[in-house]
C-alpha cells in the first residue's frame, strides 16, 4: 500500500493506493495517529485503492470516531469491491461517501 | 489440487494471496472474484495466524482446487491449533451506532457474504475450512 499525504491548513487528506489489509492497516492506524491532532477534517480518498478487509475498517472506525468530535471524516472515489464491503457490514450507514 | 504449507503468521498473509491470486489468474477469474477472494484470505488466514496457536507457533495449508465444470474455485484453510469453528460465531450486531459498536467476528461474517459458501470440519485434529466461490 502506497500513502499520500496533502494537508491544506487544517484539512488532511490521505490517498491510499493498493490493498488496506491485516499487513497495510498498521501503516494508516500510525499516519493518523501522527497527523490527526492538528487535522480539523480528513478526507480518504479511495480512488486508487484496490479493496479493504475487517483490519481496514477498524482502522477507519477508530478515525471516524475522532474526527466526529471535530469536522468529520469523508471517504471519496471508493470502487465497487470496498462499497461492497460497506454494505454487507453496515459501514455504509456510519461513515460519510462521497 | 495445489497447496501450500507455512507458518501460521500473519507475515505470511501475502504469500498465500500470491499463490492464490497466480491460480485465479491462469484461470481468467474475474477481478471482482478476485478481490473478493482475496479478501477472505486476509480474514480467514489472519484469524488462523492471531488465534489457532495461542502465543505457540504452527502451521497451516492453503489448497486451491477448481471445478471447471462450474467455473467454482475452492480453497481450503487446514491448520492443527485450538479447534474452532468460525461457521458458528454468531453475526455481529451491524445495526448499533458505530460508537458503541463492536468489531469482533466481522471478517467472518464478510467472508459469508462475499463466499458462495462456507463448510467447517473438525478432522484428525485439523481445523478445515473450505470456501467456495464461482469465479
Amino acid at each position: 500500500m502506497t500513502l499520500t499525504k496533502n494537508q491544506n491548513g487544517s484539512a488532511l487528506e490521505i490517498a491510499l493506493e493498493g490493498r488496506l489489509d491485516t499487513m497495510t492497516a498498521p501503516e494508516l492506524e500510525a499516519e493518523l495517529k501522527n497527523s490527526l491532532d492538528s487535522a480539523d477534517s480528513l478526507t480518504l480518498n479511495f480512488s486508487k485503492l484496490d479493496y479493504i478487509s475487517s483490519a481496514g475498517l477498524r482502522v477507519l472506525l477508530s478515525a471516524h470516531k475522532i474526527m466526529a468530535g471535530k469536522g468529520g471524516m469523508k471517504i471519496t472515489g471508493v470502487n465497487e469491491i470496498v462499497q461492497e464491503v460497506f454494505d454487507v457490514t453496515g459501514f455504509a450507514d456510519i461513515l460519510t461517501i462521497e | 489440487m495445489k497447496d501450500i504449507t507455512l507458518k501460521a503468521r500473519i507475515d505470511n498473509i501475502p504469500k498465500v494471496t500470491a499463490f492464490i491470486d497466480g491460480e485465479l489468474e491462469a484461470l481468467e477469474c474475474s477481478v471482482k472474484a478476485q478481490m473478493q477472494i482475496d479478501v477472505a484470505i486476509d480474514e480467514l488466514f489472519g484469524n488462523i495466524a492471531r488465534y489457532a496457536y495461542g502465543d505457540e507457533e504452527g502451521d497451516a495449508t492453503v489448497s486451491f482446487d477448481f471445478d471447471a465444470d462450474t467455473r467454482t474455485a475452492l480453497i481450503t484453510f487446514a491448520d492443527w491449533g485450538k479447534p474452532f469453528d468460525p461457521t458458528a460465531a454468531a453475526a455481529p450486531d451491524i445495526s448499533t451506532p458505530a460508537a458503541e459498536r463492536r468489531i469482533g467476528g466481522l471478517g467472518i461474517f464478510l467472508v459469508r457474504k462475499t463466499m458462495d459458501d462456507m463448510r467447517y470440519a473438525y478432522r484428525d485434529g485439523k481445523n478445515i475450512l473450505t470456501v467456495r466461490k464461482k469465479i
